[in-house]
């Protein structure tokens, strides 16, 4: 046998899964929300999705090319957060914001701490912080729909998002009814856990947020307890504090902020344990911002803040190693 | 009750190439070399020199210390040469190369059976040590030092590794089929040299008639008792043999005696049955020899030292996709670049993988997702600790466990970044050991 074989280490055999290969399972989970958001909003999100898509696959294709660095693009991390960042905005926001948002979460967020894997932040946040910080009154105004979309009422019910509506409310008059605020646009539960609600064009459906993490957990993409803790956090500091948790866990951004964003691999703790912690803190800075913040929505801003912890979350829940001795004291 | 650890995986075992195949004697080669460093410890001393005439089973070294094991001829002829040769992993090292006269001549004494139940514990263990009985896994520990606590280590239990957890091997599997009596007898022997009360013989549920032989053969037997293991990767490990069967955790950086426990292979009690009973060196052992590209998979009892190439051309010789071949198990087997390194007494099998199974990957960067954690049967944090050896920060790597590190490949085989954590573990234990050295 005169043939070259390969030598290297063990082991020999490997799983084949990839890192291209989860993105692209990632991004099948989202169909359904990606659905949602035309039956709700329109063909107009779909657009807005297809321009942050596009602009975050050449904003990193250009960067890679120009840093002399193999293009990496077709891992599918770059559609994953163009879809993401869109998910973020409003139906009726000018393109070119979307644009601009996806150079700066890739160039900004991503590529400028050396790519996928080495970024701290969620680029698709830092994309909305950035656009939230640069165009406030575009991010935030959103037309409130209390029916499915028809084609004719794209402008007609213009409102604030259910968060927003529920905030003021309260601030006039505390006692009243998170539930009876909400009828009086004639939106309940049902509306809130479908998405047929004011808000970003992917955030609003809880309903097909979750179909998708379902089967990301199931197919062990998604740790369970990222969202399990962080909604189950909200939902028990906002029974405790008089307010509506239901209302809170169904109303926002919550559901895409805990099924996709906070569980993002790179920049979530690695351990079981981190992953509780990180999202205990998650919770609680949400309820924090939602209730004492001057703004309804605290989802992306818990992200982040919890982002910059994890390296500190990792080092301190490094498990304990099988057989461990406790050190004897010297 | 579910006998299992913490952590693993299961890959596609790949045992059907080879599972049904009876184990074949495989005719003794025409040269031998037999290396005389085949265990952890000390190398041991030639006694022979070049023009010797030898016979099979005859030592040819002396243990060079007690953690040490002799080598004996595994053909009958002439020393041809004692030189330096590459052995599986690829680091040349003395071998004594024997040419066969053919006549497979036994050495006076070998073979011949004696009334074994009258031995007291240290015979026993004399023989043990006489024959080279080593570990037929990976870390080959002289089996004569297991079985020798130091005395305030008391031994309860022996527990036969029949787990074979690695993908494709089957030599394991067919031994407990074909020989069960004889590695019943020696574990038997094994707990009388230790006075344990207890034996326990693990086995994978994967290989079911291997678990109805020993559960039939033992039902008798109260104090040995056989228990079907789950199937996942590396439940093969000694520790996570031992935490499976009895609950118990070794320490970290202890032994199996710290928690009263001695862990043989099965090939190893036979070949403690055939040394004791049969007065028998360790000089042939099971070998599978499997793989998508082999051309005839077999289970073959090969003489120590025989050329690999040997068993590749005696199974039909590999086939056009071969890419890879491997001595030992895929996950933690060392692979050759050579094809004239012998047989030693840890080969479990030879592999012929081809480039679909075997691919070599380019590394992509890390994207924290916790896979190698979750899968680490020792809890370690691997992505961590390869960080720290690539940034050469070694300390670091100590502290977070590299040394509990038993390089089982789980994590890189799970890993979807493909990065070669294994490789960085070798290099950040060598390095670790190298400055321990110097201070």
């Amino acid at each position: 046998m005169d043939k070259m074989l390969i030598v290297s280490a063990n082991p020999h055999i490997r799983d084949k899964s990839s890192i291209a290969k989860i993105m692209y399972i990632v991004i099948l989970s989202l169909l359904p929300a990606i659905f949602a958001s035309y039956w709700f909003f329109g063909f107009r999100a779909i657009v807005l999705i297809l321009i942050a898509i596009v602009s975050c696959v050449i904003t990193e294709a250009a960067i890679q090319k120009f840093r002399k660095k193999p293009v990496t693009v077709s891992d599918g991390s770059a559609i994953l957060t163009g879809i993401l960042l869109a998910f973020n905005v409003p139906a009726n926001i000018p393109w070119w914001i979307v644009m601009l948002g996806s150079v700066f979460a890739i160039a900004i967020a991503k590529q400028a701490f050396g790519g996928l894997g080495y970024n701290i932040f969620n680029p698709a946040l830092i994309g909305r912080a950035f656009m939230l910080a640069s165009w406030p009154v575009e991010m935030t105004s959103n037309k409130f729909w209390t029916q499915p979309y028809t084609g004719e009422t794209m402008d007609a019910i213009s409102s604030a998002t259910p968060l927003n509506l529920v905030k003021t409310a309260l601030k006039d008059n505390p006692d009243l009814k998170t539930i009876d605020i909400l009828a009086e646009k004639g939106v309940g539960y049902w509306e809130l856990f479908v998405g047929n609600v004011s808000g970003c064009i992917g955030e609003t459906s809880f309903l097909a947020l979750l179909i998708g993490v379902i089967a990301l957990i199931i197919l062990g993409l998604v740790n369970w307890r990222v969202p399990f803790f962080y909604i189950g956090t909200v939902y028990i500091m906002t029974w405790l504090m008089g307010y509506d948790p239901v209302f809170h866990i169904l109303a926002g951004g919550l559901a895409l902020g805990a099924f996709y964003m906070a569980t993002d691999m790179v920049t979530s703790p690695i351990s079981n344990n981190g992953n509780i912690i990180f999202a205990l803190g998650l919770g609680f800075l949400t309820v924090s911002i939602r209730v004492w913040g001057g703004y309804p929505e605290g989802v992306s801003y818990s992200i982040l803040i919890m982002n910059c912890l994890v390296p500190l979350i990792n080092k301190f829940t490094v498990p304990k190693k099988f057989g461990f001795v406790k050190p004897k004291k010297a | 009750m579910k006998y299992t650890f913490s952590g693993g995986y299961h890959p596609p075992d790949g045992k059907s190439y080879s599972e049904k195949m009876p184990i074949e004697k495989m005719p003794s080669p025409k040269i031998a070399a037999i290396h005389l460093h085949q265990h952890i410890g000390a190398p041991s001393k030639a006694i022979v020199n070049i023009g010797d005439e030898v016979k099979v089973g005859q030592p040819i070294s002396e243990a060079g210390g007690f953690v040490s094991a002799p080598v004996h001829a595994s053909v009958s002829g002439k020393v041809k040469a004692i030189a330096k040769i590459a052995d599986a992993a690829g680091n040349k090292t003395d071998a004594v190369i024997i040419e066969s006269d053919g006549r497979d001549e036994l050495f006076p004494g070998v073979g011949e059976k004696s009334d074994y139940s009258q031995f007291t514990a240290d015979e026993i263990k004399k023989k043990i040590a006489a024959s080279g009985i080593t570990g037929m896994g990976g870390a080959r520990f002289p089996t004569h030092v297991k079985l020798s606590p130091p005395a305030e280590k008391k031994i309860n239990h022996i527990i036969l590794n029949g787990v074979e957890c690695e993908p494709y091997l089957t030599a394991d599997d067919r031994l407990m089929q074909e020989s069960p009596d004889t590695i019943i007898e020696g574990l038997k022997l094994m707990m009388k040299v230790t006075g344990a009360e207890k034996g326990i013989i693990g086995i994978e549920k994967n290989k079911p008639e291997s678990i109805r032989i020993m559960k039939e053969k033992t039902a008798s037997m109260h104090d040995i008792k056989v228990i079907d293991l789950e199937v996942k990767y590396p439940q093969g490990g000694e520790k996570q043999l031992i935490s499976a069967a009895i609950g118990k955790e070794v320490p970290s950086g202890g032994l199996p005696m710290d928690v009263g426990v001695v862990v043989s292979n099965v090939g190893t009690a036979n070949a403690v049955y055939e040394a004791v009973a049969l007065n028998k060196p360790y000089y042939e052992r099971v070998v599978s020899v499997t793989g998508e590209s082999i051309t005839n998979p077999k289970n073959l009892l090969v003489r120590i030292g025989t050329p690999t190439s040997e068993l590749i051309e005696y199974c039909g010789g590999v086939k056009e996709d071969v890419y890879k071949v491997v001595n030992g198990g895929p996950m933690m087997g060392a692979a050759m670049y050579s094809m004239e390194a012998p047989v030693h007494k840890g080969t479990s099998g030879i592999l012929c993988l081809s480039k679909e199974n075997a691919a070599v990957y380019e590394e992509q960067p890390c994207i924290s997702c916790g896979k190698c954690v979750s899968v680490c049967p020792l809890r370690l944090v691997p992505t961590e600790i390869q960080m720290n050896v690539q940034f050469k920060k070694y300390e670091e790597a100590e502290k977070l466990g590299i040394l509990d590190c038993m390089l089982c490949g789980t994590c890189a085989y799970v890993c979807p970044a493909k990065r070669n954590l294994v490789h960085y573990f070798n290099i950040g234990k060598a390095k670790i050991a190298e400055m321990k050295r110097k201070k």
